[in-house]
């Protein structure tokens, strides 16, 4: 039994066999339902992630572990009980590992602190995302064979991105170099000492970049006064089809989803030829399966 | 029993007065009677303290603790906060007004000072509120709070936002020459944050509180000083910006007097570690620059207190997300230690180490003691400087545990602690109250 908390922690021979061991998830491989069969898998979401939930569920079940979801809606949570007796009555009930999404960045360490099954991260407030991570790692690797040497540009709202800072870990520890690009109001300090190059100039980094990942921008980062107007970002930041021609040959275009269609990314381009968006989605399975594998069984 | 006592041959440490070095201490009647380089003969039925290799030096005095009475006496009461003030050699504390009720009016400032008198350990001097309920609305009736008892205004815990309020206040205070203490945030600007803004808050993806939260607020606060005439006093100082500030104003000659507290002096931003929630406070622990622009600060003069900022908190308070944690530690029972640290270290004398603890602090709020001069009230700490030991939260006074420090080696111990010529504390037992704990 192992955590998975973030990318933070694990080195890079131990991403590598995770990795390695999710190409035998990939559909019409072998039958891997006796993995996990007679255990109960929780998946703890206190924010809403069909996306992610719905991953999670069908890498267990393939597993041929049985699923318990349990969503904040309607819960005890709103009665006062923290979240530390949640985990801890859901543990008592037997389970092999907590798949757990929260919107406090920390809550699953937390969590891990306290309980002796498996805790998986399957996102924490601002801080990490690391089955995304893995995917992401995992559809490019198939893509390349290898990161060392390739550049991916990881492109949005890195200073509330989960999946900016586990992809920056993950693609750093793989060997890639990793290039962000955000306004100055969503830069936050130290990206650098995390292994970063930082820059706010789209059109003079985008020629270098094997892949770009566009993230996800809330729009209320607008209210917030991160960005003037949701205009002015899309055209200083967005990945539109002008842009999209001045890539690399063999470059892809990446996105965690879901996808704000016209303001970080376009239409076409999300849908275009570069696109490997449904290809994460798929890859997401077979990783998962692989993280359960290594933290449940 | 004795009312006199004779410390003898201990390294007596009196910055105020000039002292350093071994000398016998007679007290009597409460009072110091007198300071000898000479050996002293023992007077007819005079208690003696064998002091030599230790240190005998004023009562430590704490500007900035929270006794959480009335109203959170399950996180402390002004019983349990004296003594645990007396087991960490503290001989004086100002009490913080954001009890539940606020300490914004006199019959507030009363119950405390009745709760200290029966509690009967060290002196509890309170503090009253800046404005009504803390809300930053309306000043709150500082004369009848002076003329009750309090030393110092404040709204302690959140800052005044309305800069026209402020500016009356510092005005208003100027009649009763107090000080006006404050803490220096502004909340547009540490909205949402959780620790102190830098490499290590982008690692954690917690919401940073910048600096320049404090710094702003200081420079605000400097100018309205100016203009006012007033005594500010700025508590928990954390950065270099507010440090830089202070050095500059008090060359200027304003009235402006400050503190750090011990864990602002010790630990940086990475204590926070993976979301340690012992970790969190207000100002946040900050970077490790600003760690050492403090540590400067404290050995040159520009702050004149170590305070503690002792601010217990019930063990949920703690173990929740980072986000909900409350903020806040104790630090009654480590200040010294703590303090001590940097003495070992070197950064650091000891006797600016015991002035930032004793003459420092009374001379920013015009407090009685601080001095062993004869005529001096005898509350005295009797300090082993280079005793080691654990620090073991289960075993403190406080009602609360909530430290960062918890088995924490240190060297340097409080051994005794007198207040008016009167132990109240010796080798780990409080003493004279009989009420359990
Ligand atoms: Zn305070």
């Amino acid at each position: 039994m192992r955590h998975l908390l973030g990318i933070e922690g694990w080195r890079r021979d131990e991403l590598e066999a995770l990795l390695d061991r999710a190409k035998a998830h990939l559909p019409g491989g072998p039958d891997t339902t006796h993995v996990l069969r007679g255990r109960v898998v929780a998946n703890l979401f206190f924010e809403d992630s069909t996306r992610t939930r719905t991953s999670f569920h069908m890498a267990a079940k393939g597993l041929g572990a049985s699923v318990m979801n349990w969503t904040q809606t309607g819960s005890s949570v709103s009665k006062g009980e923290t979240l530390l007796d949640t985990a801890r009555n859901i543990e008592a009930t037997g389970v092999a590992a907590i798949v757990m999404r929260h919107k406090s960045s920390g809550a699953p360490h937390l969590v891990a602190k306290h309980v002796r099954c498996a805790v998986i991260n399957a996102g924490d407030g601002t801080h990490e995302h690391p089955s995304q991570a893995l995917l992401d790692a995992f559809t490019l690797r198939r893509r390349w064979g290898s990161l060392d040497g390739r550049t991916v540009l990881i492109l949005g709202d890195i200073m509330h991105s989960r999946v900016a800072r586990s992809n920056l870990l993950c693609l750093k520890a793989l060997g890639a170099r990793v290039v962000l690009c955000a306004p100055p109001t969503l830069t936050p300090p130290g990206l650098e000492a995390m292994g970063a190059e930082v820059t706010h100039n789209l059109d003079a980094v985008l020629p270098q970049a094997d892949a770009v990942m566009c993230l996800r921008l809330q729009l209320e980062r607008q209210t917030e006064n991160f960005l003037p107007s949701l205009r002015e970002y899309s055209r200083l930041f967005g990945l539109n089809a002008a842009r999209e021609e001045r890539m690399k040959e063999g470059a892809v275009v990446m996105h965690p989803g879901p996808i704000n269609r016209g303001v970080e990314i376009a239409p076409a381009v999300a849908d275009g030829p570069r696109s490997v968006i449904l290809e994460q989605v798929s890859n997401g399975v077979a990783v998962r399966r692989a993280i359960l594998e290594v933290c449940a069984s | 029993m004795s009312s006199t006592v004779l410390f003898r041959r201990g390294r007596v440490i009196d910055p105020r007065n000039g002292v350093d070095g071994v000398r016998d201490v007679l007290v009597r009647d409460g009072k110091v009677a007198e300071v000898s380089e000479a050996p002293l003969p023992v007077p007819q039925g005079a208690e003696v303290v064998e002091a030599n290799g230790k240190w005998v030096v004023p009562g430590f005095i704490d500007l900035h603790v929270h006794l959480r009475e009335p109203g959170e006496e399950g996180k402390e009461t002004v019983l349990t906060g004296c003594r645990a003030a007396v087991a960490g050699g503290f001989t004086a504390v100002v009490a913080m007004p954001n009890t539940k009720v606020v300490n914004d009016n006199g019959m507030v400032t009363e119950l405390v000072l009745s709760r200290a008198r029966a509690a009967n350990l060290c002196h509890v001097y309170p503090a009253g509120a800046i404005t009504k309920g803390l809300k930053g609305e309306e000043m709150a009736e500082m004369g009848e709070l002076v003329s009750a008892g309090c030393v110092a205004i404040t709204d302690d815990g959140r800052p005044v936002m309305n800069a026209a309020l402020m500016r009356r206040a510092l005005q208003y205070s100027t009649q009763f020459d107090v000080p006006i203490m404050v803490h220096e945030e502004d909340l547009t600007l540490s909205a949402g944050g959780a620790m102190h803004e830098g490499p290590t808050s982008t690692r954690l993806g917690l919401r940073g509180i910048p600096a320049s939260a404090e710094v702003a607020m200081v420079a605000r606060d400097l100018v309205l000083l100016e203009e006012t005439g007033a005594r500010l006093h700025l508590a928990h100082v954390s950065c270099e910006g507010s440090v830089r500030l202070i050095r500059e104003a008090k060359r200027r000659g304003l009235r402006v007097t400050s503190e750090v507290t011990p864990h602002h002096l010790i630990l940086d931003d990475r204590a926070v570690g993976d979301y340690d929630t012992h970790a969190k406070m207000a100002p946040p622990l900050r970077s490790n620059r600003d760690v050492e622009a403090l540590r400067e600060a404290i050995a040159d003069g520009t702050v004149e207190a170590i305070a503690t900022d002792h601010a217990p908190h019930g063990v949920l308070d703690k173990l929740v997300e980072f986000e909900k944690g409350i903020n806040g530690i104790i630090g009654l029972e480590t200040a010294f230690s703590l303090t001590m640290e940097l003495v070992h270290a070197g950064a650091l004398t000891a006797k600016r180490a015991v002035e930032l603890l004793t003459h420092g602090p009374a001379k920013a709020f015009g407090l009685p003691g601080g001095h062993l001069a004869p005529g001096a009230p005898a509350d005295v700490t009797v300090v082993a400087p280079e005793e080691e030991w654990t620090v073991d939260a289960h075993r403190f006074y406080s009602r609360s545990r909530n430290t960062p420090f918890h088995g924490r080696k240190q060297k340097g111990r409080v051994v005794q602690t007198w207040v008016g010529g009167r132990k109240v504390f010796e080798n780990g037992q409080v003493g004279p109250s009989k009420e359990s704990r």
